[in-house]
């Protein structure tokens, strides 16, 4: 049954189906103040998930119990703990497949032991829902809040969204299923945050009513046939090509690889309509210019308040999704700035590259500042990291 | 009072310092203030340092984590200090000019000479409060610790008012709550000790009730302009 046509009816919790738009941009909504992973509990309530497995590990593990408790009470389908990060991807998987809306968490080492699962999903045009709240990877073992994670799935062609707070992290959750569920799109989508910085914060967020539920998933929009052996993707995976070396198989794997890109780059359209845009500007006509994801946004605006109150002016740049970049957005938000500082919480500073490759004049970017393996970023150092670079470029005028 | 006011909690894993500050944002943000609350801490266990960090404001608040420029410092335990459970060194790094420490001791806590020269030039008065003594007697149970630590806050600087703290007590201990293992562990033990959940909230009110007047006393004794 098209799910279109269940709304205005009652789910058997008795929640109201209601249209997206209406969830999203007219029922009314409350003030809380919570932790991003109660706000995983009240996103996915409303979500109409049907399947949900998870793994514990921090942070995500309460927001993953959270999810169980939804489950007891009525609001999820399905609902058990995987055997490891690896096995609760592929149980997702299998669920998928079999056109259920799926739901899942995971978290920093969880995530890279789950990795081989993320490109099969995307080849598979699998609509699942991963919230990732990241966390350091490395050795020293840390359990505090590193970018890195993300930088490591960037190029897997899964959508990815970067949250700064907790009204975007709700916001995300169930607009990310409308977008990845599309026909055009139908691809996983990572939903992620700054573990710690948002999961374990209580902020301010604005909430619609708990009677209200989006429609359900409906499978036969899927753009592939579900399961079936002979074709796209499932033949692919019952008969690899690998196997036979000729001029069909590389051609399959070339196009398809390109049509699941292509897919992820069909979901702009969609994203801009339902997040509005896929960056925010704030004085983005200012001569210095704070871009970044996440949290590293969240203490920008405050480096900008402080630098503000001394008389310098900086304008920010926030990115919210990773995948598909913002490439044209950027270029454009930027092409006034004289210095781009990205701020990042990753000894790598991947973001930094990815706006390079996309700006002309790429000097201008300042890749920093940075701290890793769970480190904080106070304001101050943004602030500090500023005003040296600027205090270099007076003293080359000066010479 | 300052536009923004940010509290830095240090104590020991199980003192309930990560409760401490979910619970005094939400009274913030009930009475109308915009509040952020997040902890710090690594794996969880009982008496290891652990830290959480409240932002006070008026205007929209974005920064989070670690807060490194606190206007008021609150030591839940002794150790913090004599044995460097701390995440920062000396315990008192960071903190503004004009703000306050409140330490939870019975007496108070030797420090060096430089220590109280930095202190006196920085007008940063010491509240040295019993909270675990006082936690004992009112309450019955160590574990209000942190609920005696509230009290004097609140008395010390009126931050938030006692109606929202009894809503926020209530938001938090009155209802079911997940948590992660050592904090349902925890929650369990303060259950335990009260017939019921009623009890257990008038015990929390009446040991910050009884707190803030102390601290209301001991801020009338402070002759420096505190958090102004």
């Amino acid at each position: 049954m098209d799910s279109k046509s269940l709304i205005g009816t009652r789910n058997k919790i008795g929640q109201k189906i209601v249209d997206p738009d209406y969830l999203f941009y007219e029922a009314p909504r409350e003030r809380y103040f919570m932790t991003g992973s109660e706000v995983v509990r009240e996103a996915i309530r409303r979500a109409s998930v049907d399947v949900s497995i998870s793994y514990p590990i921090t942070p995500q593990s309460e927001a993953a119990a959270m999810v169980g408790d939804l489950w007891v009470e009525g609001y999820v389908g399905e609902y058990f703990r995987g055997e490891n990060e690896f096995a609760v991807m592929s149980e997702c998987a299998g669920a998928s497949f079999g056109g259920a809306r799926v739901f899942t968490t995971t978290s920093g080492p969880g995530t890279l032991r789950a990795y081989e699962n993320f490109p099969m999903w995307v080849g598979s045009r699998l609509p699942i829902m991963l919230n990732m709240m990241v966390r350091g990877v490395n050795s020293p073992l840390s359990i505090q809040p590193d970018t890195l994670e993300i930088g490591l799935i960037i190029d897997t062609g899964m959508l990815i969204w970067h949250a700064e707070t907790a009204q975007d992290f709700f916001d995300y959750l169930l607009k990310g299923f409308i977008v990845a569920e599309e026909p055009d799109v139908h691809l996983p989508i990572a939903v992620c945050i700054d573990g710690f910085f948002v999961s374990h914060t209580k902020d301010d967020v604005y909430i619609p009513s708990a009677d209200l539920a989006l429609p359900t998933y409906d499978p036969y929009r899927s753009p592939v046939v579900c399961m079936d052996m002979e074709s796209p993707p499932v033949r692919m995976m019952r008969d690899p090509f690998v196997m036979k070396s000729n001029y069909i198989s590389y051609a399959t794997q070339a196009s398809w690889q390109q049509e699941t890109r292509a897919a992820c780059e069909r979901s702009r359209k969609h994203t801009i309509r339902l997040i509005g845009g896929l960056i925010e500007e704030e004085n983005s006509d200012a001569d210095i210019l704070i871009v970044s994801s996440g949290t590293a946004v969240a203490q920008g605006r405050e480096a900008a308040r402080l630098l503000a109150e001394e008389g310098i002016r900086v304008g920010i740049v926030k990115i919210k999704t990773i995948r598909p970049f913002p490439y044209e957005e950027i270029k454009q938000a930027t092409k006034d700035a004289r210095l781009i500082f990205v701020p990042e919480f990753n000894v790598a500073g991947w973001m930094a590259r990815e706006i390079k490759a996309c700006i002309p004049d790429n000097h201008r970017v300042i890749a920093g500042p940075h701290v890793a393996g769970g480190m904080t970023m106070p304001p101050e150092v943004i602030v500090e990291e500023i005003k040296k670079v600027l205090a270099t470029q007076k003293e080359a005028v000066h010479e | 009072m300052r536009k923004r006011v940010n509290i830095r909690m240090s104590g020991l894993g199980g003192q309930g310092v990560v409760t401490s500050a979910h619970v005094l944002a939400t009274a913030a943000s009930k009475d109308g203030k915009n509040a952020i609350s997040n902890p710090f801490f690594g794996a969880e266990k009982r008496m290891a340092p652990a830290e959480s960090y409240v932002r006070i404001a008026g205007e929209r608040i974005y920064d989070r984590g670690e807060l490194v420029y606190p206007d008021v410092i609150m030591i839940f335990h002794p150790t913090v200090i004599t044995l460097g459970k701390c995440y920062t060194m000396p315990f008192y790094d960071g903190i503004k000019k004009g703000g306050m420490l409140i330490i939870n001791t019975d007496k108070p806590i030797a420090l060096s000479d430089d220590d109280y020269r930095f202190f006196e030039e920085n007008e940063i008065p010491i509240f040295n409060v019993p909270a675990t003594t006082l936690a004992v007697e009112i309450a019955g149970t160590e574990l209000a610790t942190n609920m005696g630590m509230l009290g004097a806050l609140m008395g010390a600087t009126k931050l938030v008012s006692m109606e929202s703290m009894e809503a926020a007590i209530q938001d938090r201990f009155g209802k079911k709550y997940v948590a992660s293992g050592g904090t349902a562990t925890l929650d369990e033990a303060i259950k335990k000790k009260f017939a019921k959940k009623e009890q257990l909230l008038k015990k929390n009110m009446e040991t910050i009730r009884q707190v803030y007047e102390l601290g209301a006393e001991w801020i009338e004794t402070i002759k420096s302009p505190v958090l102004a």
